[in-house]
C-alpha cells in the first residue's frame, strides 16, 4: 500500500504504478475522458500531480505518434490504470511508459475525492509516497519554481511548412505543445521553435510574419525575461498567444494575472466569444487567469469563461496581437477553436502585404 | 437570444403506444417538455394515444387528447386549438413523421402554425436518404458506399465499384430474407440473383460491409445560433450488424484514443450544422478497428432512445433543454441545473461507467429466434452506473431480471462454444464468458465475434479470477476485489463456497455532469466501494424518509404503466411531507428523472443492491405496491429483516399469491373459482381433465413467462401437450384447470382496510383466455347487468378487506353460464390504474398512497363503493410488436403478448372502439369503401357458429366473405354468400388476394391446432408485411364488425380533451 498525501493532512491509499519514487508536486486534476497520452506529454503539467477524473485510463496504451512534447508532470493519480489496452495504434501499456520516464503514480484512488477536497479548499502540493510522512512542512513548502526554464528547449530549430510556405513564424517555446506546431505547419507556416531563453533581438532580426507564444507550466510573473522580451516584439509583429503565452502578454502589456482556486483542466470548459455571441467548447490546462479588468483601454476581453466568468482571450488591436486562455491547438479536447490559427495566418498575410 | 414571446400555445405530439423501438424514452421526454413549457407559462397541447403515460397527466398539460396519431386526427386538433407552435422531435419517429406529414400537407401552414426546434428542411436533410447523401458529400463526411441494382449486371458492377465484401439486401422483404454477404464475385452472382428473386419489386441494395466495425453514437446539440456540444460518446460492446438497441452499450466509448474521439465528435457536430438541427440530434458511426476510417451510419434528428440513456448516463437533461432551444433559447442561456451554477453549453465529463443491458422478450416468444441483427428486438432495457466497466455490467446483467448475477448462464443449446460464439444472439455475452473459462484465446474470440479486445480481456480477467477463487477459496483481498468488480453477496458465496463473509459497507457517489468540478445540488446516485459516501454526506431535510421500488426494465407484461404509478406515489408521498427515495435501474423512465424523487438511486432492484440503500436511507418504511413484480417480489426479503412495508402486508401479499391459501380464502367467502388440480403423468392429467370437463387450461407451474401454457379441448390435445412437457422432463407439477369461455371482468380497487373504493369495472371484449393485456377493455362495462355488478362489487369489497387491503388490489373476474368466478387477485398497483385514473378522475395512486401512510378512505372525496361513471365510453385497445418479431407466433393466448396499449374515448361504445383500433393501426375505411372490402375467415370447428355470424354480419354491411374450405362451407350452408380460398399449404390463392387488396382483414383461430401454426406464420407475415390486420379471436372481429357498420370516421369524432370531460 501506497499513499498520497495532501498538505491539509487528508490521505488516500492506492497502489504504485510507474516509477517507484516518491515525489512532492501541485496536486491537480483533468477532467478530459480520454486523451491522457496528451495529458502526460503536455509540459504545462511540470511541477503537478496530475490526477484523471475518469475512472478507466490506459485503455488505448501508448501510441507515441500521440505525444505532445517531452512529460515534465512529478506524478499520476489514477483510479484504475489498465494493464491490457486494445487500438489498432497502441505500441505497450502505460505503465511501462510511466516506469521509462520515472513518473511514480498511484492507482486504485478515490480521485473523485481528490476533485472534492480540490474544489472546496482549493489547489494544494501533495507526495506520493510509501509511508506517511510525521511531518508535513516539506509538502507544504514545495512551490513550483522555473517551471519554463525546465522545459523550453535549448536550441532553436525549424520546421517546414506542408506544402508551399505561406507564412513564416517563430514560435517562443515555453513548454509548447508539439499540435501548435503541426497546426502552423498545417496550414502553410514554417515554424522556428526559439527558446524562451531567446532575447527579442534575435528573434525579430530572423524577421518572421509572426510570433506565436506558445503554452507552458507555472506562475506567469515568474517569467520576467520573457515578459520583458515580449515588450520589444508586441507591436512590431503580429503576435498569438495561447494559454502561458496569453498571461505573459497581458503582462507585457501592463495587465495583472491571478492563480485560480482550482484551475481549469480538462476539454469541455464553454468559453463565449463576446462579439460574435458564439460559445465554444474548448480545451484547457490552467491555474492562473488574467484579470481583464487591469487591461482596460490596453485591449478588449475578446473571449469569457460561461461558467465562472473568467478572461479566456485578449484582443489588442492596435498592434496586431490577440491571445487566448484555452488550447485552440486541442490535442487533447475539441477542435472547435482552430479557426484561431487561421485568423493568425490571415493576419500575418494582411500585414505582409501591408 | 432568449425566449421568442410569441410562442403562447404549443402543440406536443406523443409517441403513441409503446412498440418495440419506440419506448418509455419518449415519455420521459414528453413530459420534461410539457413541464418545461408550463415552467415558461405556455398553454400546453398535448396529443397522445397512449394513456399509461404521465406526459398525458391532468397536470402536464392545459389540453390534453387521448386521440388516435393520425395526420387527419392531429389536423383537426390544430383546427381546434389553434397553437402558435408544434414540437415534433420529442414524440419518437411518430411525432416527426407526422410533424412532416403536417408540414407538407400544407396543414402547418394554413393555421399558421410553426415547426419549432428543428425546421422542416433540416428534418427532411436527416430523413430523406438522398438529401442526407448529398449533405454528407457537401460536407466530406462518408457515408456507407452503397448502390441500388435491379439486375445482375448492376449487381456486380456496384459491387466491384464498392469492393468487397458486400451486404446484399433484398428490397421489401421482412427480416433481411434473401440478403446475405458476398467476398468476392463468385459469391456475388449466387447471392445477388437470390436477392433479386426474393424481392417482391426484384431489387436489391448493395452494399459496403462494414460488419464487425466498432459503432460509435455521439448524442449532440446545437441551438439556433449554430452553438453546438456533444452530450455524451457511447460505444457499442457489438460490433456493427447488430442494431444498437439490441447492443450492450458503454459510455462514454472505452476504446478511443483522442485522435479518434475528437474526429467523430467533430464529424457529428459538422453534420449537424450542416444539417441545421435545433435541439438534440443522434449520430451513430462506423468506425474501422483498424484505421481512422469511418462511416455516418445514421442520424436521428430528434430525441431518441440513445439520449435519453445519455441523459440518464450523464445528468445532462437533453430533452428538456431541447424543448428550451426550440422555444428560441440560446445554449448558453440555460443554467445546468445539476450544478445551478455553470451554463449549459459544455460538455458533460463523468468520472464512473455506464453500461446499458437490452431487455428482450424472448421468454414471452418460447421458440421464436433469438438471432439479433438490423431488426430491433428489445423491449427494454436496463443501465447501470459502476466505477469499473466490469462492476457496470454486472450491476446491469442482475438488474435485467433474467436470472442472473454472474455471468455464467447455461448455454442456450448443446452446440460447441465456438459454434454459438459465432451466433449474434441474446446470449452472446455469456458465451464469450464461457468460452473465456473454456481457455479460448481472445485473439480467437476476437476473430469470431469482433467485440473489441479490451471488453474481452476485462471479462477474461473476471472469468480467471472466479475459477481461481473456486479452487482456492477467498484469499485476503479476494472479497474486496469481488466487490470492487460488482458482484453480489450470494453469487461470491456460490463461486468460493465461503458460508461467512467479511462485513462490507457500500458508498454511494453523485451523478452530476462535470466529475466533482464544481459542487452539485442534484442527488442522483449510484453505489461504489470507496471509502468517501456522498449520499451520507449529503444533509438531509430531517423529514422521515420513504423508499419507492421502481419497476425495472419495460418487459412484456410490465411497462410503462408500472412507471407511471411509481412516480405518482413518490410525488403524492413528497406532498405528504416525507422524504422520497426512489430505486430503478430503467433510463428510459420519469422515475430515473434526478428530480421526481427527493433522492435518485440508480441501483438494480435485487434484495442486497436494496438492502445497502437500506443501510444508508434507513427508510420509516418501503413502498413495494407499484412497482409491478419486481417490487413486489422484493416483498418476502425486506419482511424477512424487519423492513416496513408501507400499505398491504407482506402476509396478506402472499395470501394471494399462495393458491392454497388463497383457495381457502374464497372458500370462506363462498367465491367460486374456476376448479384446477396439479398433476404429474399422462394418466393424473387424463382423469383430471375428464374430471373437470373439457376444455381445460394447460400449464406447467413455476416456469418464467407462464411458456407453454394452452387450452385443451380433446384427450388426444391433452395427450399431445403431456407427452411434450414430460419429455423434456419436469421437475414441477402441470396444472390442469376447467378453462370456461366467459366474460372476463377487471377491476381496480383501492382500500384502507375499512373502507373500499371501486373506481370503476371494466369488461373484455376477447372472452377469458386471451390475456388480460392483449384484451380490448371497455369502461364502463356494456353487457354487465345490475345483479351482476353489485356481485362484483360486493366481493371485490369482501376480498379486499379480508386481504387486509392498504393501497390498492387489481381483481379480475369471469362470468360463466350465468356464475361469477374470481381469476386472479393481485394486492398491487395494475396494467390498468393510469387509465381509469385518467379517465375516471379518481386520482388512483395519489389515493392509494395516501391510505398506506394511514389516512381514511373515506375522507378523501371520493366517497366509498362503486364510483360513478362518466358519460363517456374508454376503450383500451392492445398494440403489437409482431412486425419487429416476425417468426414470433403471433396468436392470442393465456399469455401476453403485447407491447403496448392506446386508448379510444368516445360517447358510445362504437365511437371509442373506432378510435382505439384507429389509435392501435386498423385501418378502418368509411361506409363508400365497404363494398370493395373482403374478410377472409379461416376458423376451428368449435368457432363455426362465431364464424358463421361474423360472415352474417360482413355480409350484411356488404363486405365481400372469403373463407377457407370447411370454414366457407359452413357458412354457405346458412346461405351465406362465401368464396371459398383454397388451403395456404396447397395454393398461392390466398396470398394473391392478400397483395391485390382483395383481403382488407384476416380472421384466423385455426392456428390453434399445432399443424397450422405454419400456415398461420405464413399468411400473418405476409399481413404485417402489406398492413393487413390480423385477428386471431372472434369477438376481436366482432368489436370490429360494430364498428365498420358505424357511421364513424377520422373526420367527425369528438376530440376529448381529458382535462375537460363532462363528469
Amino acid at each position: 500500500m501506497s499513499y498520497l498525501v495532501l498538505s491539509n493532512g487528508t490521505v488516500f491509499e492506492g497502489e504504485r504504478i510507474g516509477a517507484p519514487v516518491d515525489r512532492i508536486g501541485e496536486l491537480v486534476f483533468t477532467t478530459g475522458m480520454e486523451g491522457y497520452l496528451e495529458t502526460l506529454t503536455d509540459p504545462s503539467y511540470y511541477g503537478q500531480i496530475v490526477t484523471q477524473t475518469f475512472p478507466l485510463i490506459g485503455n488505448y496504451g501508448v501510441i507515441e505518434e500521440d505525444f505532445e512534447g517531452e512529460s515534465a508532470l512529478f506524478g499520476y493519480i489514477v483510479r484504475e490504470l489498465c494493464d491490457t489496452p486494445s487500438n489498432f495504434r497502441s505500441a505497450y501499456p502505460l505503465n511501462d511508459y510511466l516506469v521509462a520516464k520515472g513518473i511514480p503514480g498511484l492507482c486504485g484512488v478515490d480521485t473523485r475525492e481528490i476533485v472534492r477536497i480540490t474544489r472546496e479548499e482549493g489547489v494544494m502540493n501533495a507526495m506520493i509516497c510509501d509511508e506517511v510522512p510525521a511531518d508535513l512542512s516539506a509538502i507544504r513548502a514545495y512551490s513550483v519554481k522555473d517551471a519554463v526554464a525546465s522545459v523550453s528547449g535549448n536550441e532553436k530549430y525549424s520546421c517546414p511548412a506542408d506544402g508551399a510556405e505561406r507564412c513564416r513564424v517563430a514560435l517562443i517555446d515555453y513548454g509548447a505543445k508539439h499540435n501548435i506546431i503541426r497546426s502552423l505547419q498545417k496550414r502553410g507556416c514554417s515554424v522556428t521553435v526559439w527558446p524562451a531563453t531567446s532575447p527579442a533581438e534575435e528573434i525579430l532580426a530572423s524577421a518572421p510574419d509572426g510570433v506565436m507564444l506558445s503554452n507552458g507550466p507555472g506562475d506567469p510573473k515568474e517569467n520576467t525575461f520573457c515578459i520583458e522580451q515580449l515588450r520589444k516584439i508586441i507591436g512590431r509583429k503580429p503576435v498569438f498567444g495561447i494559454c502561458l503565452g496569453h498571461q505573459l502578454a497581458a503582462l507585457a502589456l501592463g495587465g495583472d494575472t491571478v492563480k485560480l482556486k482550482y484551475g481549469h483542466r480538462g476539454g469541455n470548459q464553454p468559453v463565449r466569444d463576446l462579439a460574435a455571441g458564439r460559445t465554444y467548447i474548448t480545451s484547457q490546462n490552467h491555474g492562473y487567469a488574467v484579470v481583464a479588468d487591469s487591461l482596460k483601454g490596453i485591449g478588449t476581453e475578446m473571449f469569457r469563461n460561461a461558467n465562472d466568468g473568467s478572461c479566456e482571450g485578449m484582443d489588442y488591436p492596435s498592434v496586431h496581437c490577440f491571445t487566448v486562455q484555452f488550447h485552440p491547438e486541442a490535442a487533447s479536447g475539441p477542435r472547435d477553436t482552430s479557426v484561431l490559427f487561421d485568423r493568425f495566418v490571415q493576419k500575418m498575410e494582411e500585414m505582409k502585404h501591408a | 437570444m432568449p425566449k421568442d414571446q410569441s410562442i403562447r400555445k404549443v402543440l406536443v405530439i406523443g409517441s403513441g403506444p409503446i412498440v418495440i423501438g419506440q419506448a418509455a424514452e419518449f415519455d420521459y421526454a414528453g413530459a420534461q417538455a410539457c413541464r418545461v413549457l408550463k415552467q415558461e407559462g405556455i398553454n400546453v397541447v398535448l396529443v397522445n394515444s397512449n394513456p399509461a403515460t404521465i406526459m398525458t397527466d391532468q397536470h402536464l398539460a392545459d389540453e390534453i387528447y387521448l386521440e388516435p396519431l393520425n395526420a387527419a386526427t392531429v389536423r383537426r386538433v390544430i383546427e381546434k386549438e389553434r397553437p402558435d407552435g408544434l414540437i415534433a422531435g420529442l414524440g419518437g419517429q411518430t411525432g416527426l413523421t407526422l410533424a412532416m406529414q403536417l408540414s407538407r400537407d400544407g396543414t402547418l401552414d394554413e393555421f399558421g402554425v410553426r415547426l419549432l426546434g428543428s425546421p422542416i428542411d433540416a428534418i427532411e436533410k436527416a430523413e430523406d436518404r438522398e438529401k442526407f447523401r448529398e449533405t454528407m458529400l457537401e460536407i466530406g463526411q462518408p457515408c456507407v458506399p452503397s448502390g441500388i441494382a435491379e439486375t445482375l449486371e448492376e449487381a456486380l458492377a456496384a459491387a466491384n465499384e464498392i469492393g468487397y465484401p458486400v451486404i446484399v439486401r433484398p428490397a421489401y422483404t421482412l427480416g433481411g430474407s434473401g440478403g446475405g454477404i458476398a467476398e468476392n464475385e463468385e459469391e456475388m452472382r449466387v447471392l445477388a440473383r437470390g436477392g433479386l428473386d426474393a424481392s417482391p419489386i426484384t431489387q436489391i441494395l448493395v452494399e459496403k460491409c462494414i460488419a464487425g466495425w466498432k459503432e460509435i453514437e455521439f448524442e449532440t446539440m446545437r441551438d439556433a445560433q449554430g452553438n453546438v456540444i456533444a452530450v455524451c460518446s457511447m460505444e457499442n460492446v457489438d460490433p456493427v450488424g447488430i442494431h444498437t438497441g439490441d447492443s450492450v452499450v458503454v459510455a462514454p466509448a472505452l476504446t478511443l484514443s483522442d485522435k479518434e474521439y475528437q474526429m467523430l465528435r467533430t464529424a457529428s457536430l459538422d453534420i449537424i450544422s450542416a444539417i441545421g438541427i435545433v435541439g438534440g440530434c443522434n449520430c451513430q458511426f462506423a468506425l474501422n478497428p483498424d484505421s481512422f476510417e469511418y462511416a455516418v451510419i445514421e442520424v436521428n434528428p430528434r430525441v431518441s432512445r440513445s439520449s435519453a440513456l445519455a441523459s440518464k448516463a450523464t445528468g445532462y437533461p437533453i430533452a428538456k433543454i431541447t424543448t428550451r432551444l426550440a422555444l428560441g433559447y440560446r445554449l448558453d442561456e440555460i443554467a445546468n441545473d445539476i450544478t445551478g451554477k455553470t451554463c449549459a453549453c459544455f460538455e458533460p465529463t463523468v468520472d464512473y461507467v455506464v453500461v446499458k443491458f437490452p431487455k428482450w422478450p424472448f421468454d414471452k416468444f418460447y421458440g421464436s429466434s433469438r438471432r439479433l441483427g438490423t431488426q430491433m428486438k428489445a423491449t427494454g432495457e436496463v443501465m447501470s452506473i459502476g466505477q469499473r466497466f466490469e462492476e457496470a455490467l454486472m450491476k446491469a446483467v442482475r438488474g435485467a431480471e433474467i436470472s442472473l448475477d454472474t455471468l455464467n448462464a447455461p448455454p442456450l443449446s448443446g452446440d460447441d462454444v465456438r459454434t454459438r460464439l459465432t451466433l449474434q444472439d441474446d446470449h452472446r455475452l455469456f458465451t464469450v464468458f464461457e468460452a473465456l473459462k473454456k481457455g479460448i484465446s481472445v485473439d480467437e474470440i476476437f476473430d469470431l465475434t469482433k467485440i473489441d479486445r479490451f471488453f474481452l480481456y476485462r471479462l477474461k480477467s473476471m472469468a480467471e479470477f472466479e475459477q481461481r477463487v473456486a479452487s482456492t477459496g477467498l484469499q485476503p483481498g479476494d472479497y474486496k476485489r469481488f466487490k470492487q468488480l460488482g458482484y453480489p453477496d450470494s453469487a461470491i458465496r456460490r463461486i468460493s463456497g465461503a458460508k461467512e463473509l467479511p462485513p462490507f459497507a457500500l458508498s454511494y457517489k453523485m451523478v452530476d455532469t462535470c466529475g466533482a468540478e464544481f459542487a452539485a445540488e442534484t442527488p442522483y446516485f449510484y453505489s461504489c466501494t470507496d471509502k468517501v459516501c456522498e449520499s451520507r454526506m449529503l444533509k438531509r431535510s430531517g423529514r422521515p424518509v420513504v423508499i419507492v421500488l421502481g419497476s425495472g426494465p419495460i418487459r412484456i407484461g410490465q411497462g410503462i404503466e408500472f412507471d407511471y404509478s411509481s412516480v405518482h406515489c413518490v410525488w403524492t408521498l413528497r406532498n405528504i411531507g416525507y422524504d422520497v427515495v426512489i430505486i430503478n435501474n430503467n433510463p428510459e423512465t420519469v422515475s430515473t428523472d434526478y428530480d421526481t424523487a427527493d433522492r435518485l438511486y440508480f441501483e438494480p432492484l435485487t434484495p442486497e443492491d436494496v438492502w445497502n440503500i437500506i443501510q444508508v436511507e434507513k427508510p420509516v418504511g418501503v413502498v413495494v405496491a407499484f412497482g409491478g413484480q419486481t417490487a413486489i417480489k422484493l416483498t418476502q426479503f425486506l419482511s424477512s429483516v424487519n423492513i416496513p412495508i408501507l400499505g398491504t402486508s407482506a402476509e396478506s401479499i402472499d395470501i394471494a399469491e399462495d393458491r392454497e391459501r388463497f383457495d381457502a380464502l374464497l372458500e370462506q367467502f363462498g367465491i367460486r373459482r374456476p376448479r384446477g388440480m396439479a398433476v404429474r403423468t399422462l394418466d393424473e392429467a387424463l382423469a383430471a381433465a375428464e374430471e373437470l370437463g373439457y376444455p381445460v387450461l394447460l400449464r406447467p407451474s413455476y416456469v418464467i413467462g407462464g411458456q407453454n401454457m394452452t387450452i385443451s379441448r380433446s384427450r388426444e390435445k391433452t395427450e399431445d401437450y403431456m407427452n411434450r412437457i414430460l419429455a423434456g422432463g419436469i421437475e414441477n407439477p402441470v396444472l390442469v384447470d376447467q378453462y370456461l369461455p366467459g366474460i372476463e371482468l377487471e377491476v381496480d380497487v383501492i382500500s384502507d382496510g375499512k373502507d373500499v373504493l371501486i373506481p370503476g369495472i371494466m369488461e373484455h371484449i376477447e372472452r377469458a383466455g386471451v390475456h388480460s393485456g392483449d384484451s380490448i377493455a371497455v369502461y364502463p362495462p356494456f353487457n354487465l347487468t345490475e345483479k351482476f355488478q353489485d356481485k362484483v362489487c360486493d366481493i371485490s369489497t369482501k376480498l379486499a378487506l379480508a386481504l387486509g387491503t392498504k393501497g390498492l388490489v387489481n381483481i379480475q373476474y369471469l362470468i360463466y353460464d350465468n356464475e361469477l368466478y374470481v381469476i386472479e387477485v393481485n394486492p398491487r398497483a395494475s396494467r390498468t390504474i393510469p387509465y381509469i385514473s385518467k379517465v375516471t378522475g379518481v386520482p388512483m395512486v395519489d389515493l392509494a398512497s395516501r391510505v398506506m401512510l394511514g389516512e381514511p378512505l373515506s375522507g378523501m372525496g371520493f366517497g366509498t363503493g362503486l364510483y360513478p361513471a362518466p358519460p363517456y365510453c374508454a376503450i383500451k385497445v392492445p398494440v403489437f410488436s409482431f412486425e419487429k418479431l416476425n417468426d414470433a407466433d403471433s396468436i392470442l393466448g393465456p399469455e401476453m403478448k403485447s407491447t403496448g396499449e392506446v386508448l379510444g374515448i368516445g360517447i358510445t361504445k362504437a365511437e371509442a372502439l373506432f378510435k382505439g383500433l384507429s389509435a392501435a393501426g386498423f385501418s378502418l375505411p368509411t361506409a363508400r369503401d365497404r363494398s370493395t372490402m373482403g374478410v377472409l375467415l379461416s376458423v376451428e370447428d368449435e368457432d363455426f357458429p362465431d364464424a358463421i355470424t361474423m360472415a352474417k354480419r360482413c355480409y350484411d354491411l356488404g363486405i365481400h366473405v372469403y373463407a377457407t374450405k370447411d370454414t366457407a362451407r359452413a357458412i354457405s350452408a346458412v346461405g351465406i354468400h362465401v368464396t371459398p380460398v383454397a388451403d395456404p399449404k396447397t395454393s398461392g390463392e390466398m396470398i394473391s388476394l392478400m397483395e391485390n387488396g382483395s383481403i382488407n382483414y384476416l380472421i384466423y383461430t385455426g392456428a390453434v391446432k399445432d399443424d397450422t401454426v405454419g400456415d398461420y406464420r405464413v399468411l400473418h407475415r405476409k399481413a404485417m408485411m402489406l398492413g393487413i390486420p390480423c385477428m386471431t379471436s372472434l369477438d376481436t372481429a366482432n368489436a370490429l364488425a360494430d364498428i365498420l357498420g358505424s357511421r364513424f370516421s377520422l373526420e367527425n369524432t369528438e376530440l376529448v380533451d381529458i382535462n375537460r370531460m363532462r363528469r
